[in-house]
């Protein structure tokens, strides 16, 4: 089944110098597994692919359903230095939930 | 002891919301207000501020603020904590005594924390084998060190709590943690323990889910943001701490906003890094075990928390000087916008190629189109105008002032149906870089003072 994370998760995102985080939160709590399974730190690699230069972490928070990426090298340089408009990368969590996954179980949403 | 305090967040960064501290004391029951004013780059602007005038370097803001909320704080013996001290805490100080003068206050006590500023001591510091490299990149501090603008240790709450012991109605502090100013009271109501980890990493992120004002009780909330109720009077937040540690988080009954466990998950992932790992100088928070539950309209439970103990060090922030940055816009209409917008920063590039000019990167965005998501942003169907941004960076100021002279030409010179100049010729903006380090507890000793009316 083909899903936009949209459709399952919320998000907010800020900045650390040139590294910007992206936490990615299941609407419901059925639907964290599912993130956890689906959006790995490699897809959302790829997913940003010429916005973040550098690599992805990603680390888990089962208690409240969410997960976090630190997005390296994606600021163009960070805080002042930076020439983007979003130089604090402050909708990168919206840029995340335009990502699709494709999962083997159907879900309901 | 007291069985429950009631914490409120008045300010989540310099430039916020004016009304929200007033009505913080005002609307309800409150017993601190706690204003968090400095991003990172504010220090090295108020340290600027300083060097042109003594008595300058902290949040201005704050005194006409205080003027207007303090004969309520006094009546109502709500304490206020903040880092809007800045790079000057003293002068804040006096001149918040100046205006209590005028008010009438009596008996008021500020606690004024100091000592983090060590621009001054770097040389002492590194003759003493305290590197200060870049905690991220590794680089030694020789690359920058003649370009420093400022250097300041982030304390934590206990020099915050020292005052507060030593009878301070207000305290004000410099380079302070955001958490710090929540976590404080609590342990100063509480008689919490230095090596009590659990409930000292429960007052951080309490800390953490106030530090941003508004961001927690409705505002930038991406989940059904239509369904926010009027945002007109949002209401910060209120931490209601009792003395194990478990906090809720809510907000006063006459607002707007909303506080519920969605927008509370929000703020709490926001800028962190490892969760389980939130390091601060009192100590490392784990988010990983924080129990979320909506305890009634607009109240949400945070309980259950881990912590550990603190490392051996403080953070750093310096912030240095790094060249020249500027910004140009022009607005393109229809028919072909976007087309004509791409085909003016050809022209723009090509001529400041011409004069030979070198810049460090040239960065072009359509406002409008692609300068949020970038390669993400999909494809526009002949939009009726696209915003066409430039920046520029260089060490060069030079350049950066000419780049500024060849933006309004491209109006005669380049595409048409063109406009939205209106703000004149981009002007060179020094650009602030930060440099985080890592520096040892031992190394460095917070400065608490008293000062009474």
């Amino acid at each position: 089944m083909r899903i936009q994370l949209r459709q399952i998760c919320h998000a907010r995102s800020g900045d650390k110098g040139d590294t910007a985080n992206v936490g990615l939160i299941a609407l419901r709590e059925e639907y964290y597994p599912v993130i956890a399974r689906y959006v790995t730190a490699e897809r959302v690699k790829k997913h940003f692919e010429g916005i973040v230069l550098g690599s992805v972490e990603r680390y888990e928070m089962p208690n409240i359903g969410a997960l976090n990426f630190l997005l390296h090298n994606a600021l163009g340089g960070g805080g002042t230095k930076s020439l983007k408009n979003d130089a604090q990368g402050k909708t990168l969590s919206a840029a995340l939930l335009r990502m699709e996954i494709e999962t083997e179980e159907s879900i309901k949403v | 002891m007291k069985s429950q305090i009631r914490i409120a967040s008045g300010q989540g960064f310099w430039g916020d919301l004016l009304t929200a501290p007033i009505d913080q004391v005002t609307k309800g029951p409150v017993d601190y207000l706690v204003m968090d004013y400095l991003a990172e780059v504010t220090m090295s602007i108020l340290q600027k501020q300083k060097r042109k005038d003594a008595r300058l370097g902290y949040a201005k803001d704050l005194i006409p603020l205080i003027e207007q909320i303090l004969p309520t704080c006094v009546e109502r013996n709500i304490k206020i904590i903040t880092n809007g001290g800045g790079v000057n805490p003293q002068s804040c100080s006096e001149a918040i005594l100046a205006v209590a003068r005028r008010l009438g206050v009596k008996n008021l006590k500020i606690g004024v924390v100091g000592g983090d500023d060590i621009l001054d001591r770097i040389p002492v510091l590194r003759s003493q084998q305290i590197e200060l490299r870049n905690m991220e990149t590794g680089e030694p501090l020789d690359d920058v060190l003649d370009r420093l603008e400022s250097a300041n240790v982030y304390f934590g709450a206990w020099p915050i709590v020292e005052a507060l012991q030593k009878g301070a109605q207000i305290v004000i502090t410099g380079r302070t943690t955001d958490t710090g100013l929540t976590l404080a009271p609590m342990i100063f109501e509480f008689g919490w323990g230095a090596t009590e980890w659990n409930k000292l990493a429960a007052g951080t992120i309490a800390g953490h889910i106030l530090e941003c004002g508004g961001q927690a009780s409705g505002g930038n909330f991406a989940g059904d943001w239509k369904s926010v109720p009027d945002l007109e009077h949002i209401g910060f937040p209120i931490a209601e701490a009792n003395p194990n540690g478990d906090v809720i988080i809510t907000k006063h009954a006459d607002s707007g906003g909303m506080v519920s466990v969605q927008t509370v998950k929000e703020q709490l992932v926001y800028e962190i890094g490892d969760p389980k790992n939130y390091i601060t100088p009192d100590c490392v928070a784990d988010f990983t075990s924080i129990r979320l539950n909506q305890a009634g309209e607009n109240r949400v439970s945070v309980s259950d928390i881990q912590g550990r103990p603190s490392t051996p060090f403080y953070k750093v922030s310096m912030a240095y000087l790094d060249g020249f940055t500027a910004f140009g816009t022009l607005t393109y209409s229809w028919p072909d916008a976007l087309e004509k917008a791409k085909r003016a920063d050809e022209i723009l590039r090509a001529r400041l190629s011409q004069l030979g000019l070198h810049f460090e990167e040239i960065r072009t965005e359509f406002l409008g189109y692609n300068s949020c998501h970038g390669p993400l942003a999909q494809e526009l169907q002949d939009p009726n105008e696209v915003v066409l941004r430039i920046g520029v960076r260089s060490r060069d100021a030079g350049a950066v002032e000419r780049f500024g002279k060849e933006l309004a030409p491209l109006i005669l010179t380049g595409p048409p149906a063109v406009t939205g100049f209106a703000g004149g010729r981009p002007k060179p903006k020094e650009v602030i870089s930060y440099w985080p380090a890592l520096i040892p507890k031992t190394a460095v000793s917070p400065e608490v003072s008293i000062d009474q009316l």
